[in-house]
């Protein structure tokens, strides 16, 4: 895996191939100097609460799945409902997880949200059937054990020591999850010192999971900051402000 | 970390209009639904539930322009529910913007209803709504507890309980457990009834029917239910959402922290 962290710059020599290369004009910067972003549509996820809470959040916002605009955006927020094997072949379908990997190849920011956090994992396991992720990280999202699932309402999460994503968030503060499969493990080890380890935020419910991911330009929440009142306000603030 | 205990105020709606009535009959009109979600948001609501009530499916336009404005607006989950007959009203709603949607008289007619909307999108926007009341008038399940249409006044005979397990099978991803003998008296939620859900379904159960007062809330809990739903109550103002979590986190139930007063 690339040191994502160390190559943010999307103008970087190793990203002269990648969105760099779209001309300024039609890179969809905001009004007034705001971030663009764009939520990703590919037919699986609450678009436009996405859309009005990344609004609220400061940014210039569009719903599309064209890829020239996913690829020209600040920030790409990939959202996702519903069975992991279905939202990972309709990003297919829609070139999504091309649009993604060429963001990262370039060091460019994307938030994955719920299923479109599940599916950054190696693969899923739903129903016995085994579906190939986008093989971001290593793992498999499975089935989450507890008494009652899916686990739907607002926990607490234990933010990764010196966490972007939870700067200025209270340790208190909950957040709205609703699914029933998660990473129940974090897989992948990092024994170079050179390389920044990604930032693993893990909840609870009838046991530990991963609950977000900050891994250089590519963030993650298994929750929905979308709907998680004001702390998912900042959450989506602290996001932007790293655009 | 530990999952708190949702509290959801219900807004009755007909024509894009709050209403709510005491037994589903004696409808008292009390406005616009966007404003009231914006007042419980603010008081720290975990969630909100639209029942559209509108009669005529031609006026169902209204319903998806208040959801659309309400979403826009409201940044905690929203769930319809309310006439939905098919995965194509399915569909609508969520476009429109809410999270969750309500099934109960067509799932009730036909079942694979439930399948087809969670395979469609997944289960966690399935809530399957059942409107329940003790048998009485010679019906006899083996819960004791039979399921009810048209707003409580038509009995089917089919066990409550079995409904809600069968739901759950077939894809339900929450229960909302209304007590139809107890909606609107505000003698408190029947917990028996909720006991008897939650010993066969290991989905959420959402606590519906009879909240009068503070010391009602607790008790749905003890009895197995993961949410705490009430209309009149809060739409009257005899009780505010902080007092409800304050007085279930004095009885030990995790919730949600509730904005600072003013």
């Amino acid at each position: 895996m690339s040191d994502r962290a160390a190559s943010t710059a999307s103008a970087g020599p190793g990203a002269a191939a990648a969105p760099a290369a779209v001309p300024a004009a039609r890179r969809g910067e905001g009004q007034g100097g705001r971030k663009s972003v764009v939520v990703f549509d590919y037919g699986f996820g609450n678009v436009r609460s996405a859309e009005r809470a990344v609004a609220r959040a400061g940014a210039e916002v569009e719903i599309t799945g064209d890829y020239e605009r996913a690829m020209a955006a600040d920030g790409l927020l990939v959202p996702g409902v519903g069975a992991f094997a279905a939202c990972m072949g309709g990003l297919k379908e829609a070139r999504g997880d091309w649009v993604v990997e060429r963001r990262l190849a370039g060091g460019r920011p994307v938030l994955g949200i719920c299923v479109g956090m599940q599916i950054l994992f190696e693969q899923g396991v739903e129903h016995g059937v085994r579906t190939d992720g986008m093989g971001e990280w290593p793992g498999t999202v499975e089935a989450l054990e507890a008494d009652v699932v899916p686990h739907m309402g607002w926990n607490t999460v234990e933010a990764a020591a010196g966490s972007r994503m939870f700067a200025g968030i209270d340790a208190a503060e909950r957040f709205y999850f609703v699914h029933s499969y998660a990473a129940r493990r974090w897989e992948l080890e990092v024994h170079n010192p050179r390389i920044t380890a990604p930032a693993v935020t893990w909840s609870t419910h009838g046991e530990p999971f991963v609950a977000a991911v900050e891994n250089g330009p590519l963030w993650a929440a298994q929750f929905h900051p979308e709907k998680s009142g004001d702390a998912g306000a900042l959450l989506l603030k602290n996001w932007i402000e790293t655009l | 970390m530990t999952l708190a205990v949702r509290v959801i105020p219900c807004l009755d709606v007909d024509g894009g209009r709050v209403v709510k009535g005491v037994n589903f009959r004696n409808l008292r009109d009390a406005g616009d639904p966007v404003e009231m979600a914006k007042v419980y948001d603010a008081e720290g609501a975990d969630e909100l539930t639209f029942l559209d009530i509108t009669a005529s499916s031609g006026d169902r336009e209204t319903t998806y322009e208040m959801v659309r404005r309400t979403a826009e607006q409201v940044f905690i989950p929203l769930t319809v529910g309310g006439g939905v007959r098919t995965v194509a009203d399915v569909d609508r709603l969520l476009r429109a913007g809410a999270d969750k949607v309500g099934v109960n008289t067509a799932a009730i007619a036909r079942p694979e209803l439930i399948r087809e909307i969670a395979e469609r999108f997944g289960r966690q926007v399935l809530v399957l709504s059942v409107d329940a009341r003790r048998c009485g008038d010679g019906a006899t399940t083996p819960s004791g507890f039979e399921v009810t249409t048209h707003g409580g006044r038509r009995g089917t005979g089919t066990d409550a309980v079995e409904w809600a397990r069968q739901a759950a099978e077939l894809g339900a991803g929450e229960i909302l457990l209304n007590s139809m003998d107890a909606d609107g008296t505000k003698d408190g939620y029947d917990t028996e009834m909720i006991a008897a859900v939650r010993k066969h379904v290991t989905v959420p159960v959402v606590a519906s029917g009879g909240a009068g007062r503070l010391d009602h809330f607790p008790p749905a809990i003890d009895a197995g239910a993961d949410a705490v739903l009430a209309a009149s109550v809060f739409h009257f103002g005899d009780l505010r959402i902080g007092e409800v979590k304050e007085t279930l986190r004095t009885a030990g139930c995790a919730v949600r922290g509730t904005p600072a007063p003013g």
